[in-house]
Protein backbone atom coordinates (compact mmCIF):
# COMPACT_ATOMS: atom_id res chain seq x y z
CA UNK A 1 0.00 0.00 0.00
CA UNK A 2 1.59 3.61 -1.41
CA UNK A 3 1.67 6.57 0.44
CA UNK A 4 -1.57 9.06 0.86
CA UNK A 5 -1.67 10.87 -2.32
CA UNK A 6 -3.38 14.27 -2.14
CA UNK A 7 -5.96 15.42 -4.91
CA UNK A 8 -7.48 18.50 -5.51
CA UNK A 9 -10.53 19.16 -7.74
CA UNK A 10 -10.86 20.12 -10.45
CA UNK A 11 -8.81 17.19 -11.60
CA UNK A 12 -6.67 17.04 -14.49
CA UNK A 13 -5.81 13.79 -16.82
CA UNK A 14 -2.30 13.67 -15.55
CA UNK A 15 -3.62 13.24 -11.59
CA UNK A 16 -6.04 10.31 -12.24
CA UNK A 17 -3.86 8.70 -14.92
CA UNK A 18 -1.24 8.11 -12.24
CA UNK A 19 -3.26 6.87 -9.39
CA UNK A 20 -3.13 2.60 -9.18
CA UNK A 21 -6.19 0.23 -7.90
CA UNK A 22 -5.20 0.24 -3.98
CA UNK A 23 -3.64 3.75 -3.78
CA UNK A 24 -5.01 5.76 -0.51
CA UNK A 25 -6.19 9.47 -1.42
CA UNK A 26 -6.88 12.66 0.36
CA UNK A 27 -9.51 14.57 -1.30
CA UNK A 28 -9.16 18.31 -0.37
CA UNK A 29 -11.75 21.08 -2.64
CA UNK A 30 -14.92 21.01 -4.16
CA UNK A 31 -16.89 18.27 -5.03
CA UNK A 32 -20.31 17.70 -5.94
CA UNK A 33 -22.96 14.95 -4.26
CA UNK A 34 -25.31 13.40 -7.01
CA UNK A 35 -27.00 9.99 -6.79
CA UNK A 36 -30.31 7.98 -8.64
CA UNK A 37 -32.37 10.42 -9.40
CA UNK A 38 -29.93 13.61 -10.08
CA UNK A 39 -27.81 11.59 -12.47
CA UNK A 40 -31.16 10.67 -14.18
CA UNK A 41 -32.23 14.35 -14.60
CA UNK A 42 -28.34 15.45 -15.22
CA UNK A 43 -28.52 12.75 -17.80
CA UNK A 44 -31.64 13.99 -19.63
CA UNK A 45 -30.40 17.87 -19.44
CA UNK A 46 -27.48 17.13 -20.96
CA UNK A 47 -29.35 15.24 -23.52
CA UNK A 48 -31.31 18.28 -24.51
CA UNK A 49 -28.48 19.85 -24.84
CA UNK A 50 -28.95 21.80 -21.72
CA UNK A 51 -26.27 22.84 -18.83
CA UNK A 52 -25.51 20.46 -16.32
CA UNK A 53 -25.90 22.04 -12.86
CA UNK A 54 -22.01 21.82 -12.14
CA UNK A 55 -18.94 21.78 -14.75
CA UNK A 56 -18.09 17.95 -15.37
CA UNK A 57 -14.60 19.07 -16.68
CA UNK A 58 -12.30 17.76 -13.93
CA UNK A 59 -14.78 17.09 -11.93
CA UNK A 60 -15.36 14.90 -8.81
CA UNK A 61 -18.72 13.67 -7.85
CA UNK A 62 -19.92 12.25 -4.56
CA UNK A 63 -22.55 9.25 -4.53
CA UNK A 64 -24.38 10.19 -1.44
CA UNK A 65 -27.90 11.28 -0.21
CA UNK A 66 -26.79 12.99 3.64
CA UNK A 67 -29.08 12.85 6.33
CA UNK A 68 -30.39 16.34 7.65
CA UNK A 69 -27.74 18.68 9.52
CA UNK A 70 -28.37 19.03 13.27
CA UNK A 71 -28.36 22.37 14.46
CA UNK A 72 -24.63 23.96 14.00
CA UNK A 73 -24.01 21.63 11.39
CA UNK A 74 -23.62 21.95 7.51
CA UNK A 75 -24.71 18.47 6.96
CA UNK A 76 -25.41 14.87 8.49
CA UNK A 77 -23.83 12.08 7.65
CA UNK A 78 -22.43 11.97 4.66
CA UNK A 79 -20.88 8.08 3.21
CA UNK A 80 -21.33 7.21 0.57
CA UNK A 81 -24.11 5.26 -1.24
CA UNK A 82 -23.89 1.80 -3.70
CA UNK A 83 -22.49 2.96 -6.98
CA UNK A 84 -23.88 0.59 -9.62
CA UNK A 85 -27.29 2.30 -9.39
CA UNK A 86 -25.48 5.14 -11.35
CA UNK A 87 -23.88 2.71 -13.80
CA UNK A 88 -26.31 3.56 -16.36
CA UNK A 89 -25.86 7.34 -16.46
CA UNK A 90 -21.78 7.55 -15.67
CA UNK A 91 -20.06 6.79 -18.81
CA UNK A 92 -22.28 9.86 -20.10
CA UNK A 93 -20.89 12.07 -17.26
CA UNK A 94 -17.51 11.20 -18.00
CA UNK A 95 -17.42 11.56 -21.68
CA UNK A 96 -17.78 15.34 -20.58
CA UNK A 97 -14.57 15.56 -18.55
CA UNK A 98 -15.78 13.69 -15.65
CA UNK A 99 -12.66 12.88 -14.09
CA UNK A 100 -13.73 11.14 -10.37
CA UNK A 101 -16.37 9.24 -8.85
CA UNK A 102 -16.71 8.21 -5.03
CA UNK A 103 -19.26 5.98 -3.71
CA UNK A 104 -19.25 2.26 -2.93
CA UNK A 105 -19.38 -1.07 -4.41
CA UNK A 106 -18.49 -3.12 -7.93
CA UNK A 107 -19.16 -1.04 -11.23
CA UNK A 108 -20.17 -2.80 -14.38
CA UNK A 109 -17.86 -3.67 -17.19
CA UNK A 110 -19.21 -0.40 -19.70
CA UNK A 111 -18.50 1.84 -16.57
CA UNK A 112 -14.60 0.33 -16.07
CA UNK A 113 -14.23 0.48 -19.43
CA UNK A 114 -15.59 4.22 -19.76
CA UNK A 115 -12.82 5.09 -16.87
CA UNK A 116 -10.14 4.27 -19.29
CA UNK A 117 -11.46 5.28 -22.59
CA UNK A 118 -12.14 8.92 -20.79
CA UNK A 119 -9.39 8.41 -18.05
CA UNK A 120 -11.68 8.83 -14.79
CA UNK A 121 -10.84 6.77 -11.62
CA UNK A 122 -13.47 5.40 -8.88
CA UNK A 123 -12.61 5.90 -5.51
CA UNK A 124 -14.29 4.04 -2.77
CA UNK A 125 -15.03 5.78 0.91
CA UNK A 126 -15.96 3.51 3.69
CA UNK A 127 -19.57 2.22 3.67
CA UNK A 128 -21.43 3.14 6.65
CA UNK A 129 -19.31 5.65 8.51
CA UNK A 130 -21.23 8.44 7.48
CA UNK A 131 -20.58 10.71 10.86
CA UNK A 132 -16.76 9.79 10.26
CA UNK A 133 -17.60 11.20 6.74
CA UNK A 134 -19.18 14.54 7.88
CA UNK A 135 -16.65 15.81 9.83
CA UNK A 136 -14.33 16.20 6.56
CA UNK A 137 -17.57 18.33 5.09
CA UNK A 138 -16.87 21.96 5.77
CA UNK A 139 -19.45 23.43 3.35
CA UNK A 140 -22.56 21.85 2.02
CA UNK A 141 -25.11 24.09 -0.31
CA UNK A 142 -28.08 22.73 -2.26
CA UNK A 143 -27.42 24.08 -5.90
CA UNK A 144 -30.01 22.30 -8.24
CA UNK A 145 -33.21 19.95 -7.60
CA UNK A 146 -34.03 21.21 -4.02
CA UNK A 147 -37.22 18.95 -4.48
CA UNK A 148 -35.44 15.79 -4.60
CA UNK A 149 -34.38 16.38 -0.73
CA UNK A 150 -32.03 13.90 -0.10
CA UNK A 151 -31.14 13.15 -3.65
CA UNK A 152 -30.40 16.99 -4.31
CA UNK A 153 -27.00 18.45 -5.99
CA UNK A 154 -24.80 19.94 -3.22
CA UNK A 155 -21.52 21.59 -3.85
CA UNK A 156 -19.14 19.84 -0.70
CA UNK A 157 -15.94 21.93 0.20
CA UNK A 158 -13.87 18.82 1.81
CA UNK A 159 -10.89 18.48 3.62
CA UNK A 160 -8.85 15.16 3.99
CA UNK A 161 -11.67 13.17 2.84
CA UNK A 162 -9.99 9.69 2.96
CA UNK A 163 -10.47 7.17 0.10
CA UNK A 164 -9.14 4.25 -1.60
CA UNK A 165 -8.55 4.08 -5.53
CA UNK A 166 -10.58 1.05 -6.22
CA UNK A 167 -10.62 1.37 -10.76
CA UNK A 168 -7.82 3.21 -11.73
CA UNK A 169 -7.47 4.20 -15.71
CA UNK A 170 -5.30 1.11 -16.78
CA UNK A 171 -7.86 -1.55 -15.77
CA UNK A 172 -6.51 -2.23 -11.84
CA UNK A 173 -9.38 -3.04 -9.55
CA UNK A 174 -9.20 -3.64 -5.50
CA UNK A 175 -12.37 -5.07 -5.30
CA UNK A 176 -10.74 -8.37 -7.27
CA UNK A 177 -7.12 -7.75 -6.05
CA UNK A 178 -8.26 -7.72 -2.43
CA UNK A 179 -10.67 -10.46 -2.67
CA UNK A 180 -7.77 -12.91 -4.74
CA UNK A 181 -5.22 -11.94 -1.83
CA UNK A 182 -7.40 -13.04 0.86
CA UNK A 183 -9.59 -16.24 -0.59
CA UNK A 184 -9.43 -19.51 0.89
CA UNK A 185 -11.93 -21.42 -1.67
CA UNK B 1 -60.03 -15.31 33.14
CA UNK B 2 -57.09 -12.96 33.99
CA UNK B 3 -57.86 -9.32 33.91
CA UNK B 4 -57.18 -7.42 30.74
CA UNK B 5 -54.33 -4.69 30.90
CA UNK B 6 -54.91 -1.18 29.07
CA UNK B 7 -51.77 0.50 27.04
CA UNK B 8 -52.20 3.45 25.44
CA UNK B 9 -51.52 3.84 21.48
CA UNK B 10 -49.73 7.31 22.03
CA UNK B 11 -47.49 5.40 24.57
CA UNK B 12 -46.33 3.00 21.87
CA UNK B 13 -46.13 5.98 19.34
CA UNK B 14 -44.03 7.64 22.00
CA UNK B 15 -41.37 4.74 22.31
CA UNK B 16 -41.38 4.06 18.82
CA UNK B 17 -40.08 7.60 18.01
CA UNK B 18 -37.24 7.28 21.14
CA UNK B 19 -36.24 3.70 19.45
CA UNK B 20 -35.73 5.11 16.09
CA UNK B 21 -33.28 7.40 17.39
CA UNK B 22 -31.93 5.27 19.71
CA UNK B 23 -31.19 3.17 16.52
CA UNK B 24 -30.26 5.03 14.13
CA UNK B 25 -27.57 7.21 16.57
CA UNK B 26 -26.26 4.63 19.03
CA UNK B 27 -24.54 1.31 17.31
CA UNK B 28 -25.76 -1.86 19.42
CA UNK B 29 -23.01 -3.24 21.94
CA UNK B 30 -23.26 -6.38 20.65
CA UNK B 31 -22.42 -5.14 17.28
CA UNK B 32 -19.04 -3.28 18.52
CA UNK B 33 -18.24 -6.18 19.89
CA UNK B 34 -18.03 -8.22 17.03
CA UNK B 35 -16.40 -5.56 15.10
CA UNK B 36 -13.92 -5.16 17.71
CA UNK B 37 -13.63 -9.28 18.17
CA UNK B 38 -13.14 -9.28 14.11
CA UNK B 39 -10.43 -6.17 14.20
CA UNK B 40 -8.35 -8.18 16.38
CA UNK B 41 -9.03 -11.30 14.57
CA UNK B 42 -8.41 -9.94 10.69
CA UNK B 43 -5.50 -11.02 8.27
CA UNK B 44 -5.60 -7.82 6.21
CA UNK B 45 -4.37 -4.50 7.06
CA UNK B 46 -6.63 -2.38 5.14
CA UNK B 47 -9.74 -4.30 6.82
CA UNK B 48 -7.80 -3.78 10.05
CA UNK B 49 -8.21 -0.45 9.23
CA UNK B 50 -11.45 -0.58 7.97
CA UNK B 51 -12.90 -1.84 10.86
CA UNK B 52 -10.86 0.66 13.25
CA UNK B 53 -12.71 3.81 11.45
CA UNK B 54 -16.05 2.02 11.44
CA UNK B 55 -15.65 1.46 15.41
CA UNK B 56 -14.71 5.49 15.31
CA UNK B 57 -17.75 5.80 13.45
CA UNK B 58 -20.03 4.94 16.17
CA UNK B 59 -18.04 6.32 19.00
CA UNK B 60 -18.56 10.15 16.93
CA UNK B 61 -22.30 9.01 15.82
CA UNK B 62 -22.69 8.79 19.65
CA UNK B 63 -20.87 11.87 20.90
CA UNK B 64 -22.22 14.33 18.12
CA UNK B 65 -25.55 12.47 17.85
CA UNK B 66 -25.00 12.01 14.18
CA UNK B 67 -26.41 9.13 12.48
CA UNK B 68 -23.97 6.28 12.44
CA UNK B 69 -25.12 5.71 8.61
CA UNK B 70 -26.82 8.35 6.10
CA UNK B 71 -29.17 5.45 5.20
CA UNK B 72 -31.54 5.86 8.47
CA UNK B 73 -33.33 2.90 6.80
CA UNK B 74 -36.70 2.30 6.07
CA UNK B 75 -38.42 1.82 9.58
CA UNK B 76 -39.13 -1.73 10.00
CA UNK B 77 -41.51 -2.13 13.01
CA UNK B 78 -41.76 -5.64 15.10
CA UNK B 79 -44.35 -5.63 17.80
CA UNK B 80 -45.55 -8.09 20.06
CA UNK B 81 -49.02 -7.74 21.69
CA UNK B 82 -49.80 -9.78 24.80
CA UNK B 83 -53.39 -11.01 23.97
CA UNK B 84 -54.38 -10.02 27.70
CA UNK B 85 -53.37 -5.73 26.55
CA UNK B 86 -56.34 -3.77 25.34
CA UNK B 87 -54.88 -0.95 23.38
CA UNK B 88 -56.69 2.54 23.28
CA UNK B 89 -56.69 5.66 22.40
CA UNK B 90 -56.75 5.40 19.09
CA UNK B 91 -55.16 3.62 15.50
CA UNK B 92 -52.74 0.90 16.68
CA UNK B 93 -50.64 1.41 12.78
CA UNK B 94 -51.55 5.36 13.14
CA UNK B 95 -49.68 5.84 16.35
CA UNK B 96 -46.24 3.76 15.08
CA UNK B 97 -46.47 5.69 11.94
CA UNK B 98 -46.81 9.35 14.19
CA UNK B 99 -43.66 7.13 16.39
CA UNK B 100 -41.64 6.96 13.03
CA UNK B 101 -42.95 10.43 11.65
CA UNK B 102 -41.69 11.93 15.14
CA UNK B 103 -38.25 9.88 15.62
CA UNK B 104 -37.27 10.43 12.18
CA UNK B 105 -37.85 14.81 12.46
CA UNK B 106 -36.62 14.97 15.79
CA UNK B 107 -33.50 13.12 15.63
CA UNK B 108 -32.12 14.58 12.20
CA UNK B 109 -32.60 11.11 10.23
CA UNK B 110 -32.82 10.96 6.70
CA UNK B 111 -36.07 10.20 5.29
CA UNK B 112 -35.86 7.60 2.40
CA UNK B 113 -39.46 6.13 1.63
CA UNK B 114 -40.64 6.85 -2.00
CA UNK B 115 -42.72 6.40 -4.67
CA UNK B 116 -42.13 3.09 -6.18
CA UNK B 117 -42.36 4.70 -9.83
CA UNK B 118 -42.04 9.02 -9.56
CA UNK B 119 -39.70 8.32 -6.90
CA UNK B 120 -40.87 11.30 -4.61
CA UNK B 121 -40.45 10.80 -0.85
CA UNK B 122 -43.08 10.78 1.36
CA UNK B 123 -41.01 13.26 4.03
CA UNK B 124 -41.64 11.74 6.97
CA UNK B 125 -39.93 8.09 6.61
CA UNK B 126 -43.51 6.80 6.73
CA UNK B 127 -45.39 4.32 6.14
CA UNK B 128 -43.48 2.04 8.56
CA UNK B 129 -43.64 -1.40 7.63
CA UNK B 130 -45.18 -3.33 10.35
CA UNK B 131 -45.04 -6.94 11.55
CA UNK B 132 -47.91 -7.36 14.22
CA UNK B 133 -47.87 -10.51 16.43
CA UNK B 134 -50.57 -11.69 18.95
CA UNK B 135 -48.78 -13.63 21.60
CA UNK B 136 -49.73 -14.43 25.60
CA UNK B 137 -49.71 -12.31 28.26
CA UNK B 138 -49.91 -8.13 29.19
CA UNK B 139 -47.16 -6.51 27.70
CA UNK B 140 -46.07 -4.97 24.01
CA UNK B 141 -43.06 -5.74 22.90
CA UNK B 142 -41.68 -3.50 20.19
CA UNK B 143 -38.42 -3.27 18.13
CA UNK B 144 -37.49 -1.02 15.80
CA UNK B 145 -34.96 -2.19 12.94
CA UNK B 146 -33.89 0.65 10.70
CA UNK B 147 -32.81 -0.94 7.44
CA UNK B 148 -30.64 0.54 4.94
CA UNK B 149 -31.16 -0.01 1.31
CA UNK B 150 -27.71 -1.24 0.32
CA UNK B 151 -27.46 -4.07 1.93
CA UNK B 152 -31.32 -4.79 1.40
CA UNK B 153 -31.12 -4.69 -1.95
CA UNK B 154 -28.82 -7.63 -2.02
CA UNK B 155 -31.00 -9.59 -0.11
CA UNK B 156 -32.51 -12.88 -2.32
CA UNK B 157 -35.25 -15.04 -1.76
CA UNK B 158 -35.29 -18.46 -3.48
CA UNK B 159 -37.46 -21.31 -3.83
CA UNK B 160 -35.53 -24.44 -4.58
CA UNK B 161 -36.32 -28.11 -5.14
CA UNK B 162 -36.32 -30.41 -2.13
CA UNK B 163 -33.41 -32.71 -4.31
CA UNK B 164 -30.83 -29.84 -4.48
CA UNK B 165 -30.83 -30.57 -0.25
CA UNK B 166 -28.67 -29.20 2.37
CA UNK B 167 -25.89 -28.44 -0.27
CA UNK B 168 -27.97 -27.13 -2.49
CA UNK B 169 -29.46 -24.91 0.35
CA UNK B 170 -25.47 -23.88 1.12
CA UNK B 171 -24.74 -22.92 -2.58
CA UNK B 172 -27.76 -20.48 -2.98
CA UNK B 173 -26.70 -18.68 0.60
CA UNK B 174 -22.81 -18.65 -1.08
CA UNK B 175 -23.97 -17.34 -4.33
CA UNK B 176 -25.95 -14.67 -2.80
CA UNK B 177 -22.82 -13.74 -0.60
CA UNK B 178 -20.26 -13.83 -3.85
CA UNK B 179 -22.72 -11.70 -5.57
CA UNK B 180 -23.36 -8.87 -3.53
CA UNK B 181 -19.42 -8.24 -2.88
CA UNK B 182 -18.83 -5.59 -1.91
CA UNK B 183 -22.10 -3.58 -2.52
CA UNK B 184 -24.01 -4.43 0.76
CA UNK B 185 -21.37 -2.69 3.19
CA UNK B 186 -19.39 -5.96 4.68
CA UNK B 187 -18.94 -7.39 7.19
CA UNK B 188 -22.64 -8.35 6.66
CA UNK B 189 -24.58 -10.29 8.83
CA UNK B 190 -27.16 -12.93 7.55
CA UNK B 191 -30.46 -13.26 8.11
CA UNK B 192 -31.39 -16.77 6.65
CA UNK B 193 -35.13 -18.30 6.52
CA UNK B 194 -35.28 -22.08 5.33
CA UNK B 195 -38.67 -23.47 4.93
CA UNK B 196 -41.76 -22.40 5.43
CA UNK B 197 -43.85 -20.55 2.50
CA UNK B 198 -42.64 -17.52 -0.21
CA UNK B 199 -43.75 -14.78 2.35
CA UNK B 200 -43.09 -16.63 5.70
CA UNK B 201 -39.67 -17.53 4.92
CA UNK B 202 -39.22 -13.76 4.29
CA UNK B 203 -40.57 -12.43 7.26
CA UNK B 204 -38.89 -15.23 9.65
CA UNK B 205 -35.25 -14.27 7.86
CA UNK B 206 -35.79 -10.82 8.46
CA UNK B 207 -36.73 -11.47 11.95
CA UNK B 208 -33.94 -13.08 12.62
CA UNK B 209 -32.09 -9.76 12.55
CA UNK B 210 -33.39 -9.12 16.14
CA UNK B 211 -31.25 -11.58 17.78
CA UNK B 212 -27.62 -10.47 19.34
CA UNK B 213 -24.76 -11.58 17.86
CA UNK B 214 -23.14 -13.64 20.65
CA UNK B 215 -26.19 -15.31 21.27
CA UNK B 216 -26.37 -19.24 20.42
CA UNK B 217 -29.55 -20.41 18.66
CA UNK B 218 -31.33 -22.86 20.54
CA UNK B 219 -32.03 -25.13 17.65
CA UNK B 220 -28.56 -27.42 17.30
CA UNK B 221 -29.93 -28.14 13.83
CA UNK B 222 -29.65 -24.85 12.89
CA UNK B 223 -26.76 -23.67 15.10
CA UNK B 224 -24.56 -26.14 13.34
CA UNK B 225 -25.57 -24.47 9.87
CA UNK B 226 -24.39 -21.50 10.82
CA UNK B 227 -21.06 -21.76 12.07
CA UNK B 228 -20.74 -24.02 9.13
CA UNK B 229 -21.82 -20.67 6.62
CA UNK B 230 -20.04 -18.36 8.47
CA UNK B 231 -16.44 -20.07 8.50
CA UNK B 232 -17.16 -20.65 4.63
CA UNK B 233 -18.42 -16.67 3.78
CA UNK B 234 -15.56 -15.77 5.66
CA UNK B 235 -13.10 -17.97 3.87
CA UNK B 236 -14.28 -15.88 0.00
CA UNK B 237 -11.77 -13.15 0.85
CA UNK B 238 -14.20 -10.22 0.19
CA UNK B 239 -13.47 -8.39 3.44
CA UNK B 240 -14.14 -5.10 5.38
CA UNK B 241 -15.58 -2.86 2.46
CA UNK B 242 -15.13 -5.42 0.15
CA UNK B 243 -11.10 -4.15 0.13
CA UNK B 244 -10.24 -7.68 1.04
CA UNK B 245 -9.80 -9.73 3.79
CA UNK B 246 -11.07 -12.88 6.61
CA UNK B 247 -13.81 -10.84 7.73
CA UNK B 248 -16.89 -10.64 5.26
CA UNK B 249 -19.62 -11.65 7.66
CA UNK B 250 -20.14 -11.12 11.20
CA UNK B 251 -22.78 -13.69 11.76
CA UNK B 252 -24.95 -16.09 10.49
CA UNK B 253 -28.50 -16.43 11.83
CA UNK B 254 -30.66 -19.80 10.55
CA UNK B 255 -33.89 -20.17 10.94
CA UNK B 256 -35.69 -23.57 9.91
CA UNK B 257 -39.19 -23.91 9.39
CA UNK B 258 -41.30 -27.13 8.03
CA UNK B 259 -42.92 -26.45 4.37
CA UNK B 260 -44.17 -28.18 2.02
CA UNK B 261 -43.47 -31.41 0.79
CA UNK B 262 -42.87 -29.45 -2.66
CA UNK B 263 -41.02 -26.54 -1.68
CA UNK B 264 -37.53 -25.34 -0.70
CA UNK B 265 -37.53 -22.24 -0.15
CA UNK B 266 -34.73 -20.22 1.18
CA UNK B 267 -34.38 -16.77 1.86
CA UNK B 268 -30.94 -14.47 2.47
CA UNK B 269 -31.78 -11.07 4.50
CA UNK B 270 -28.97 -9.44 3.88
CA UNK B 271 -27.77 -6.93 6.72
CA UNK B 272 -24.97 -4.51 6.74
CA UNK B 273 -22.30 -3.89 9.47
CA UNK B 274 -24.14 -0.89 10.85
CA UNK B 275 -26.91 -3.70 11.95
CA UNK B 276 -28.82 -1.44 14.13
CA UNK B 277 -32.00 -2.51 16.06
CA UNK B 278 -34.06 -1.57 19.61
CA UNK B 279 -36.21 -3.16 21.39
CA UNK B 280 -38.27 -2.10 24.19
CA UNK B 281 -41.32 -3.57 26.53
CA UNK B 282 -44.62 -1.29 27.90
Amino acid sequence: MSELIRLSPPLSEADVTSLKAGDKVLVSGTIYTGRDAAHKRIVETLAEGGTPPFPLEGAVIFYVGPSPPPPGRVIGAAGPTTSYRMDAYAPTLMEKGLRAMIGKGKRNDEVKQAMAKYKSVYLAAIGGAGALMARCIKEAEVIAYPELGPEAVRRLVVEDMPLFVVNDVHGGDLYQQGRQAYARR
Amino acid sequence: MSSVRTVEVSAIADTVARLCGEADLYLPEDVRRALTQAQADEPSPVGREVLERLLENADIAAEEKMPICQDCGLAIIFIDVGQDVHLTGGDLGEAINEGVRRGYQENYLRKSSCHPFSRVNTGDNTPAIIHTRIVPGDKVKLWVVPKGGGAENMSKVYLLTPAVGLAGVKKAIMDTVEAAGPNPCPPVILGVAVGGTFEQAAVAAKRTLLRKLDSVNPDPEAAVLEKELLEEVNKLGIGPAGLGGGTTCLKVFVELIPCHIASLPVVVNMQCHAARHKEAVL
